[in-house]
């Protein structure tokens, strides 16, 4: 344990000057419309709404705020593109649009980057070296399958469903948007996409970009908006699949709205997952995979370890190797090139965020915090921990979707297996030993879509990603994900 | 073989304790520490950090009382043309130099470091190690750079290297012992972080990559390793190890990636040339040539710094 003695100190001498990214090659307008049948559209009803840097709290844009009217528009658009251009066009002619909007997401990664985390507040290291390069990385390889669906399903022809709507988080917008509209595109489906309120910046570049890519008008619609936008476009008659990724709360809403209809759906919702640390695990990289798992974007991240499960043999180590490295995460500026954690997303997250540090708090769990200074406009949340957490606490429970971690100890195997599964999510975890019958005796007992062994949040655009119980539907990614985009016939 | 005067306090340490390391992370890690951008003014600190904190090392065959002279000059003036540099740490010379140098140094704050213990691959016996050693010592090194036994190491002997690093530690007296493990001969990083380990309990002051001789030399995973075992050590019984990279880095880019891994591995405590040291000796020339040009806007010629 840290006493006196033994205390590393990180604060004082030297330190990382500023080191800004550039924004001088971002544009933004200050307002945009809704992007509908290839061009950028007026609202019907007129009304916009703005969006804010979640790092200062300054306005970036108006953007437009669509109705019931709008979206029907853009089903109808895409309805048309569907069955006109895109729904005639050859698989592999479909393919190199595909391959194209890859490329030059590529080449424009500088400005999306850029946008992303002044929109969103994300770290400009992740949106540069992650989310950007990701979202390339899922149109290259779903762009590759466009021709090849009847090796992805042997001795049956996969067909389109139509016109799907596709409902996207804030936490990755420009990420989900890749991830929704790559195999929809690939398998000749056409969209219309509702980036989140809070960030829909970067959808809206993307559309920019399918324009200059010249996909035909309607293949690609985005409709801007909050949560009744969102409503409009799954209760429309004329949509064939939704596919939502956010909160099992409003997941739950939308499988209720579907209920009894024709329309395919996927659902990517809440996650509370079991980051497991054995006491033969490398302690060292252990903790690093504790930081990825729970601090990676603010712990927005719907897969997040944002429960630790650690040997009680190793349990004060690991606690006192995570404290100091929490010391060094470096908490503000989201286009200084050294951030570590950036904004928290919106006010309405940082105060779910800062309700549960009290809930925590009250619960009788022990906090700690980092001792980081934050800026002082902007939302912010320095990394947290909680420890001695029961499992019936709310902080161990509920999805935070912030940078708090809570920590219990475990003596056994099946007392970790036991506590990982007690949830009624099931997106992901994570397992960490030296031992390799461990790591499956493990993954085949943890009710989740994904687990990582000996490291965690890695995504690659090959493998599924998906949950169990009230985690979702479906999977997203891989020839899995092709399955969510394709009606089957003999 | 009797060995003499082992420390009463010294104990190995259970190595089937030392965690294990996993390369992939240690990867990423080091990947993280590279991505830091340091720019402007933290440069320029670290750039002046860094000239201090280095050994300067000549360890040829061919090395002459003359050339030792001159690297002892270099380490005194290191561009005398940009005022206020600071000096180096220390000279790193063979035992049959340090005289040469500690004449050369007279009356300057650097320190004199002698390799030892049949340097570099120790295949040698613990008496002659030992005359080594005390050779150097009197002539005046007070600081002492051995190397460990890999024979016996790999070899599963861990007892007798550690009690051979303690015969040193004890023949040293007042000298800094600098315990260079030979990563590069070792193979694996669990081997690294476990040679740490014994190195610290077996009286360690220093714990140092490698001797230059032997490729890879220094690299930013095992010193990243070496730094987590002297985290541990310190969490455990409170006493600071230095740490020294040594061999193979060359770029004041590189060196600054090492100052990055090290203030978030140690903390501020360690960012002093009293607790880490690069071993390395084209590293100053880069450096200076950094310095100068933040101080001018432009990069000079190689030919405006010395080559000694």
């Amino acid at each position: 344990m840290a006493t006196p003695e033994n205390k590393l100190a990180f604060d004082g001498g030297w330190d990382y000057a500023p080191a800004p990214e550039s924004t001088d090659h971002a544009r933004i307008d200050k307002r945009y419309g809704l992007f509908i049948g290839g061009d950028f559209v007026s609202p019907e009803k007129g009304r916009y709404f703005d969006t804010i840097n979640p790092a200062n709290e300054q306005k970036l844009a108006r953007v437009a705020k669509g109705s019931e009217l709008d979206v029907d528009k853009a089903v109808k658009a895409a309805r048309k593109a569907y069955a006109g251009p895109w729904g005639r066009m050859k698989a592999k002619e479909r393919g190199k649009y595909v391959f194209r909007i890859a490329r030059m997401i590529a080449e424009r990664s500088r400005e999306f980057a850029a946008i992303e985390s002044l929109d969103g507040g994300k770290p400009i290291r992740e949106s540069r070296d992650i989310d950007v390069p990701l979202a390339s990385a899922h149109f290259f390889y779903y762009a590759g399958w466009a021709d090849k669906l009847e090796y992805a399903f042997p001795g049956r022809r996969a067909k389109p469903l139509g016109v799907a709507g596709q409902i996207i988080p804030w936490n990755f917008p420009l990420l989900m948007a890749a991830w929704k509209l790559a195999p929809a595109l690939a398998c000749g489906n056409t969209v219309v996409l509702k980036p989140a309120e809070t960030t829909p910046l970067t959808a809206l570049k993307l559309a920019e970009l399918i324009a200059d890519a010249d996909l035909p008008p309607g293949v690609v619609n985005v409709v801007t908006g909050a949560g009744d936008t969102g409503a409009a476009i799954v209760t429309h008659p004329g949509v064939d699949k939704i596919a939502f990724t956010g909160s099992t709360g409003v997941g739950r809403i939308i499988q209720r709205a579907l209920a009894g209809t024709k329309k395919k759906y996927t659902l990517e919702l809440g996650g509370k997952a079991a980051n497991i640390i054995f006491a033969d695990a490398a302690i060292d990289q252990a903790v690093e995979g504790i930081v990825n798992g729970i601090f990676f974007n603010q712990g927005h991240v719907c897969c997040a370890g944002s429960r630790l499960l650690v040997q009680e043999s190793v349990a004060d180590e690991v606690i006192q190797k995570l404290k100091d490295r929490m010391e060094t995460l470096i908490v503000g500026d989201p286009l200084d090139k050294n951030t570590d954690i950036g904004a928290i997303n919106s006010k309405m997250q940082l105060e779910k965020i800062d309700s549960y540090l009290e809930i925590g708090q009250q619960e009788g769990a022990e906090m700690y915090q980092s001792s980081v200074s934050v800026p002082k406009s902007g939302y912010w949340c320095r990394p947290t921990i909680f420890t001695g957490v029961a499992q019936s606490n709310r902080v161990v429970q509920e999805e935070i979707f912030g940078p708090v971690l809570a920590i219990q100890t475990f003596r056994s195997f099946d007392e970790a297996v036991e506590k990982a599964n007690n949830t009624p999510y099931g997106l992901s975890g994570g397992v960490w030993t030296d031992k390799g019958a461990k790591i499956f005796k493990m993954t085949q007992s943890v009710r989740a879509g994904v687990i990582w062994a000996n490291t965690f949040n890695k995504f690659d655009p090959t493998s599924p990603f998906g949950g169990y119980k009230e985690s979702g539907v479906g999977r997203e990614g891989g020839l899995h994900g092709l399955d969510a985009y394709v009606r089957l016939e003999a | 073989m009797s060995l003499t005067a082992v420390s009463t306090t010294a104990r190995l340490p259970d190595l089937s304790r030392v965690p294990a390391v996993d390369e992939v992370g240690v990867n990423e890690r080091v990947a993280r520490f590279q991505s830091r951008s340091i720019k402007t003014t933290a440069k320029a600190e670290a750039l002046r950090m860094i000239l201090s904190m280095i050994d300067l090392t000549t360890l040829e065959g061919q090395d002459t009382p003359g050339k030792v002279r001159q690297l002892c000059q270099k380490a005194i003036h290191l561009h005398d043309s940009i005022p206020g540099l600071p000096h180096v740490a220390a000279v790193c010379v063979y035992p049959n130099m340090v005289a040469v140098a500690r004449e050369a140094l007279e009356g300057h704050d650097i320190n004199i470091a002698s390799v030892a213990t049949a340097f570099p691959s120790g295949m040698s016996s613990l008496e002659v190690k030992l005359d080594d050693t005390r050779m150097a010592v009197d002539a005046g090194a007070n600081e002492i750079d051995m190397v460990i036994s890999r024979g016996a190491f790999l070899a599963g002997e861990y007892a007798y290297v550690f009690d051979e690093i303690a015969a040193i530690k004890e023949a040293c007296g007042d000298a800094h012992l600098k315990v260079i493990l030979e990563t590069g001969e070792l193979g694996t990083l669990d081997r690294v972080r476990r040679a740490s380990v014994l190195a610290m309990h077996a009286g360690a002051d220093f714990i140092k990559t490698s001797t230059g001789k032997i490729q890879p030399a220094a690299t930013m995973q095992v010193t990243l390793v070496m730094l987590q075992a002297i985290r541990d050590y310190f969490y455990e019984t409170g006493r600071m190890v230095g740490m020294k990279p040594a061999g193979g880095i060359s770029t004041s880019k590189l060196a600054i990636h090492y100052l990055v891994m090290l203030r978030e591995t140690l903390g501020q405590a360690w960012m002093t040339p009293e607790w880490f040291r690069f071993g390395a000796s084209s590293l100053a020339n880069d450096v200076l040539m950094q310095i100068a040009r933040q101080a001018t806007g432009v990069y000079q010629s190689a030919d405006y710094f010395s080559k000694d």
